[in-house]
C-alpha cells in the first residue's frame, strides 16, 4: 500500500502552524530500516495537514478540551501574560513573572515581530487576543514555597476575546496551565500567531510524576541537569528523582563530611558543590517541580568508603580481612553517628519533604564473612537470615530521618524484607517480574507506591519503543478502590551506566513523554494512532524549545536542532 | 655523538616523507594507506607511499602522543609498520528518512577520520524525501524534499561534503537507489514511477520506477550523467534493494509488456530487466557499481566487476550470501552484521567487533574478493540530534 504522496509535497505551511506536521510516509518496504508492520500503522503526514486541528498539538492531553472553530490573533508585540483581578498572586510572585517571560519567549521567541513593526500588509479579520490573565485563587497562591505532593495542579482556561483568562487554585495550576496554552497558539502560513477559542478544564491523573537521573555511574553537568528540567516542564513531570551518589562515584560535595566527594567522586572537578544543588532545587521550583534527593544505602555504596573510613563492612577470607568492602556496616554505632549527622545536612539542604533513602540490591555475601557481623546475627537471634538485619538497619535510618521530619520512599527490597515501615513511607516499585502483583502487595499492605517497573528508559531497543511505555496501565493490578487511590505515580528512570551528556537528552525525550502522559491523561486516552500525530508535533516544538529530542519516526520539523 | 640530541630535547619535528603523494587527486579503492612511523631518539619520521597512507599515519601519531601529570607531552620510542586488512572500510549515511544538515555529514567526516574509515557511503535520497539539488532535474528537490528551501543539499553542499571529505582520504559513494526506494521522486517526474492498480482503474498510489517506458531510460540516463560528473569517485552504489512487485503486478501496461516480453509472472526478470539497462548506462558514463545483495540474488547479469553489498542479515545467513556472491567471482562488501541503527542495551559493540568477515567456506581467492565492508546507520529514527551518539 503506497501512500499518495503528490501534490502536498513540499507544503510547509499548515494550519497547525509552529509545528509541522512531519511527513510520515509508509514506503513500499522499510526492511532496511524499521520492520513492515511497523511503517504501515503510521499514517501519512500530507492526509493529516488538511485535517489538522489544535489538540493535534497538546501533551499530555487535558483532561476535558474544547476548541472551537472561531480563531483569535495574537500580536508579539502587544500581548502580554499578566495576574488578573482578584488573584492572590501580583507583580510580587517572583515565579509567576519569571513563567511570564519564559513562555512569551516560548511562544514568539522565534519571531522577529515582537518589536512594534509596520502594519500588517493584510490584516486578518480575527479578532485580537490580547492578553492572558492569570488568576491565583487560594489565599495563599504559593509564590514562595516549594510544591509537594498535595500540591494543586489543576487549571481552569478560558481562550475568548479579548482576554483569556487562567483560573488555578495555586500558583503550580498556573504553570502547568501557561504551558497548555503555550501549546495552543501556532502560527499560519503567513507567520501570524493565532488561537482557537477554546475551554480546558484540567488536572492530573496521578500525583507524582517523575523522572529519575543517576549522577553518579556519569556526572551530568549542571547545564545538563537544568534542560532537563526544562523538557521536565514541557511534559509536566513534576519530581526530579536525583539518584545523586552511589557505587561507582560520590560527587555531592557534603558540607558535614568534605571528604566524600573529595575522595569519591571521579575527580575535583565532577562534584555538585551546595551552590550547584541549590541552584538545581529554585530551578525546578520555578518549574512546579519537587527534587527528590537519594542516598542510596546500605548498598551501592562503595564510593561513601573512599572518604569515609569504617563505615563499610570489611570483607573476610580465611579469617582475614580481604581489602575490599562491602554495603554499610549495620552492627557499628558508628554508622548510625554518622548517618545522624549526615541525614541531618541532607534534610535541611534539600526542601522536599520525602528523602529516598534506597534499599535496594543490598548484597549479602560480605556481611556474611565478617565475624562482627555474624556475632551480632547471633546476639539478635537473626540466625542466617541476612534480610533481617537488613531491615534493622534501614529501619534505624528510617527513624533518623523521621526524626528530622522528612517523609521516606524506599526500592521495593525494603517492603519485600519485611522491614518495619513508617506508615506514609512511599514504595517504588522497580522489578519487571510481575510487578502487578508487587502493587498489589505494597497498596494491600497499605503502603502508597511509585511505579517504575515498565518505565526503565535505560533499556534502549530498536523501533518506536515510546509505544509500550504508552500502553502501560498503571492501575491494571487486583486490588480494591482503596488500594488503587494508594498508587499515587510513577517515574520514567534513566539508569546511567550508558548515559551521560553527550547522549542524556535524546534518550530521554521525548520517549519519556510517553510516560508523561500515561501519568497525567484520563486512563481513556490510549490512541496510538492520535498520541503519534501529537508527540510528533511535541517533539518538534521541543526541539524549537532547545531540547535535542530524537526523532519518532521518519520526517521532519520545520525547526530542525543545530 | 656530541651532536648527538639529548633524550631530554623536546622532539620538534615529525618529518612527513611521501612517496608518490598525489596531493590534488580523489582516494580510490586502490589506493594504498599504508604508512610506516618511527619514533627514535632525535628523529620521527612517518613515510608512507601516497598522502592517504600518510593520513593515517599522522591519525596514528596523534593518538601515540601522551601528556603526563605535569602537563608535559611525551611519546614513546616506537615503531610502527602498519596498513588496512581491507580497502573499503565505509559508513552509510541516510538522508532521506531525516534530513541532516551539513554540519552534521561534517562531523561524522571528521569522526571517520580518527576511526581510519576511508568511505562515505551517502544514501542521500529515498521514498520519504528528494534531498538532492540537481541541476538537471530542479523539480525532484523542489517536489521531492520536506521542504525545498531548507531541507536540500546544494550543489555548494555537495561539493564542500566531497573535498572535506578528500581532504581526510575519504571517498564518496553516492548511493540512488532504484527501481524501488523512489516515491519521493515522483512528484518532481512526473510518468516515472509506476501508476498502481485497483483493479481496472489507477488507485492514486505509486510504485517502483516504471520500467516499461522508454522516457524512464532517458531520465536515469540524463540525471545519471549529472550524478557521475558530480562524484568523481569511481563507483556509484545503485541501490536495486527490496523492490516491491505488487505494483508492478496491478499494473496492465506492464502485465501486458510481460507477455509480450515472454518473461510470464516472474517479475524478477522484470527487475532485471531494468537493471541490466541502467548498469548499460552506468558503464557508458565510465564508472562502476555496487548494487545491494538482491540484484545478485535476482540473477541479473552483472559485469564481472560488480561490487555487491551484503545486507541480509538472518541468523548468521549472511556468510553464506558472502560465499555465494565470491564463489560466483564477484567482491563483495559485507554490512549485514553493521547494522549501527539497530540499537539494543548495554555494550553492543562488541557483537560489532567480533565479527569475521573471512569466516565463510572459501578459497583463498573468493576472500580475496571481500573488499571491507560499512556500518549503517539507516534515518528511520535517526537526525542531528542523536546521530553522533548513536554512531560513536
Amino acid at each position: 500500500s503506497s501512500p499518495t504522496m503528490g501534490r502536498a509535497m513540499g507544503l510547509a505551511g499548515l494550519l497547525l502552524g509552529l509545528v509541522v506536521v512531519p511527513a510520515v510516509l509508509v514506503s513500499t518496504s522499510l526492511r532496511h530500516g524499521a520492520p513492515r508492520t511497523e511503517a504501515e500503522a503510521e499514517p501519512s503526514g500530507w492526509e493529516l495537514a488538511a485535517g489538522a486541528v489544535p489538540e493535534d498539538s497538546l501533551w499530555p492531553l487535558p483532561q476535558r478540551v474544547s476548541t472551537y472553530p472561531r480563531q483569535l490573533q495574537l500580536a508579539p508585540s502587544r500581548f502580554q501574560l499578566v495576574h488578573g483581578a482578584g488573584s492572590s498572586a501580583g507583580p510580587g510572585c517572583g515565579l509567576l513573572q519569571d513563567a511570564f517571560r519564559r513562555y512569551y519567549e516560548y511562544m514568539f521567541g522565534h519571531s522577529w515581530r515582537r518589536t512594534r513593526g509596520r502594519r500588517p500588509l493584510a490584516a486578518r479579520a480575527e479578532p485580537e487576543l490580547l492578553q492572558l490573565q492569570v488568576v491565583i485563587e487560594a489565599r495563599d497562591p504559593g509564590c514562595d514555597r516549594h510544591p509537594h505532593l498535595t500540591s494543586s495542579e489543576a487549571y481552569h482556561l478560558t481562550v475568548t476575546e479579548p482576554v483569556a483568562i487562567l483560573k488555578a487554585s495555586e500558583v503550580w495550576g498556573a504553570l502547568r496551565g501557561l504551558e497548555t496554552f503555550s501549546q495552543l497558539v501556532h502560527e499560519d502560513d503567513y507567520g501570524s500567531f493565532l488561537v482557537n477559542e477554546s475551554e480546558i478544564n484540567d488536572f492530573p491523573r496521578f500525583a507524582h510524576r517523575g523522572v529519575l537521573l543517576d549522577t553518579s555511574r556519569h556526572y551530568l553537568p549542571l547545564k545538563s541537569i537544568l534542560t532537563n528540567l526544562d523538557a521536565m516542564a514541557f511534559n509536566k513531570f513534576n519530581v526530579l528523582h536525583w539518584h545523586i551518589v552511589d557505587d561507582q562515584s560520590f560527587p555531592y560535595q557534603s558540607i558535614s563530611f568534605p571528604e566524600l566527594s573529595d575522595k569519591g567522586a571521579y575527580s575535583s572537578n565532577l562534584i555538585y558543590s551546595p551552590t550547584d544543588v541549590h541552584l538545581v532545587i529554585e530551578y525546578a521550583r520555578l518549574r512546579g517541580i519537587r527534587v527528590i534527593p537519594e542516598f542510596d544505602t546500605p548498598g551501592h555504596t562503595q564510593s561513601w568508603g573512599k572518604g569515609q573510613k569504617d563505615l563499610l563492612t570489611p570483607c573476610y577470607k580465611g579469617g582475614r580481612p580481604t581489602g575490599s568492602f562491602g554495603p554499610v556496616n549495620p552492627v557499628w554505632n558508628t554508622t548510625y553517628d554518622f548517618m545522624t549527622v549526615f541525614f541531618k545536612e541532607i534534610s535541611s539542604v534539600f526542601p522536599d519533604e520525602f528523602i529516598h533513602l534506597g534499599g535496594d540490591e543490598v548484597d549479602f555475601s560480605c556481611w556474611k564473612t565478617n565475624p562482627e557481623v555474624k556475632e551480632f546475627m547471633k546476639k539478635q537471634g537473626f540466625g542466617t537470615d541476612y534480610a533481617k538485619l537488613e531491615s534493622y538497619y534501614i529501619q534505624h535510618i528510617l527513624d533518623i530521618v523521621s526524626s528530622y521530619n522528612k517523609g521516606q520512599m524506599v526500592w521495593q527490597e525494603v517492603f519485600d524484607h519485611k522491614a518495619q515501615l513508617k506508615p506514609d513511607t512511599v514504595v517504588q516499585v522497580w522489578m519487571a517480574n510481575n510487578y502487578a502483583h508487587e502493587l498489589s502487595s505494597v497498596t494491600g499492605a497499605g503502603f502508597t507506591a511509585v511505579l517504575s517497573a515498565p518505565w526503565y528508559l535505560d533499556y534502549i531497543s530498536y523501533g518506536q519503543d515510546w509505544k509500550k511505555y504508552y500502553s502501560v496501565e498503571p492501575l491494571n493490578f487486583p486490588g480494591s478502590e482503596k488500594q488503587k487511590k494508594l498508587l499515587i505515580g510513577g517515574e520514567a528512570c534513566l539508569w546511567g551506566e550508558f548515559v551521560d551528556a553527550t547522549n542524556l537528552t535524546p534518550r530521554l525525550w521525548p520517549r519519556a513523554s510517553a510516560v508523561a502522559e500515561r501519568l497525567w491523561s484520563s486512563s481513556n486516552v490510549t490512541n496510538l494512532e492520535d498520541a503519534y500525530k501529537r508527540l510528533a508535533n511535541h517533539r518538534c516544538r521541543m526541539l524549537r524549545r532547545g531540547i535535542a529530542a530524537e526523532p519518532v519516526f521518519v520526517g521532519y520539523c520545520a525547526h530542525e536542532a543545530r | 655523538a656530541e651532536n648527538e640530541p639529548s633524550w631530554e630535547t623536546p622532539c620538534t619535528e615529525l618529518l612527513v616523507y611521501v612517496s608518490s603523494p598525489d596531493c590534488d587527486g580523489f582516494p580510490s579503492l586502490d589506493s594504498k594507506e599504508s604508512y610506516n612511523l618511527s619514533v627514535s631518539k632525535g628523529s620521527m619520521l612517518l613515510s608512507a607511499e601516497t598522502v592517504w597512507g600518510a593520513l593515517r599515519g599522522l591519525e596514528t601519531f596523534s593518538q601515540l602522543v601522551g601528556r603526563d601529570e605535569n602537563g608535559t607531552y611525551y611519546i614513546n620510542e616506537t615503531v610502527i609498520v602498519d596498513f588496512p586488512r581491507f580497502p573499503h572500510r565505509g559508513l552509510l549515511l541516510d538522508t532521506s528518512r531525516h534530513y541532516l544538515p551539513l554540519k552534521a555529514i561534517l562531523e561524522t567526516l571528521d569522526v571517520m577520520a580518527y576511526n581510519k574509515f576511508n568511505v562515505f557511503h551517502w544514501h542521500i535520497v529515498d521514498d520519504p524525501s528528494f534531498p538532492y539539488e540537481s541541476s538537471t532535474f530542479p523539480e525532484l528537490s523542489k517536489k521531492g524534499a520536506f521542504n525545498a528551501m531548507t531541507h536540500v543539499y546544494t550543489a555548494n553542499d555537495v561539493r564542500t561534503v566531497i573535498e572535506y571529505a578528500r581532504l581526510r582520504g575519504i571517498r564518496v559513494v553516492a548511493e540512488f537507489d532504484t527501481p524501488g526506494h523512489t516515491l519521493s521522486w515522483g512528484p518532481g517526474a512526473p510518468g516515472l514511477l509506476t501508476p498502481c492498480y485497483m483493479g481496472k482503474a489507477p488507485s492514486g498510489a505509486y510504485g517502483p520506477i516504471n520500467p516499461i517506458l522508454n522516457s524512464t531510460y532517458q531520465f536515469v540516463a540524463s540525471l545519471f550523467q549529472e550524478v557521475s560528473t558530480v562524484f568523481p569517485d569511481f563507483f556509484l552504489h545503485l541501490g536495486g534493494d527490496e523492490v516491491d512487485f505488487t505494483c508492478w503486478k496491478s499494473n496492465p501496461e506492464i502485465r501486458a509488456f510481460m507477455m509480450e516480453m515472454g518473461l510470464g509472472e516472474d517479475y524478477k526478470k522484470l527487475e532485471s530487466f531494468y537493471i541490466q539497462r541502467l548498469l548499460d548506462i552506468i558503464s557508458s558514463l565510465g564508472k562502476g557499481y555496487i548494487v545491494w545483495q538482491e540484484v545478485f540474488d535476482n540473477d541479473v547479469k552483472l559485469r564481472p566487476d560488480t561490487i555487491i553489498h551484503v545486507w541480509k542479515e538472518n541468523a548468521r545467513q549472511y556468510l553464506n550470501e558472502m560465499a555465494n556472491v565470491t564463489r560466483a567471482g564477484y567482491q563483495a562488501l559485507l554490512s549485514a552484521p553493521w547494522y549501527l541503527n539497530r540499537i539494543s542495551y548495554g555494550q553492543d559493540w562488541i557483537e560489532a567487533y567480533k565479527v569475521e568477515p573471512l569466516n565463510f567456506k572459501g578459497s583463498p581467492e573468493q576472500k580475496a574478493l571481500v573488499m571491507g565492508g560499512e556500518a549503517c546507520m539507516w534515518g528511520e529514527y535517526v537526525d542531528v540530534t542523536n546521530l553522533t551518539p548513536r554512531l560513536w
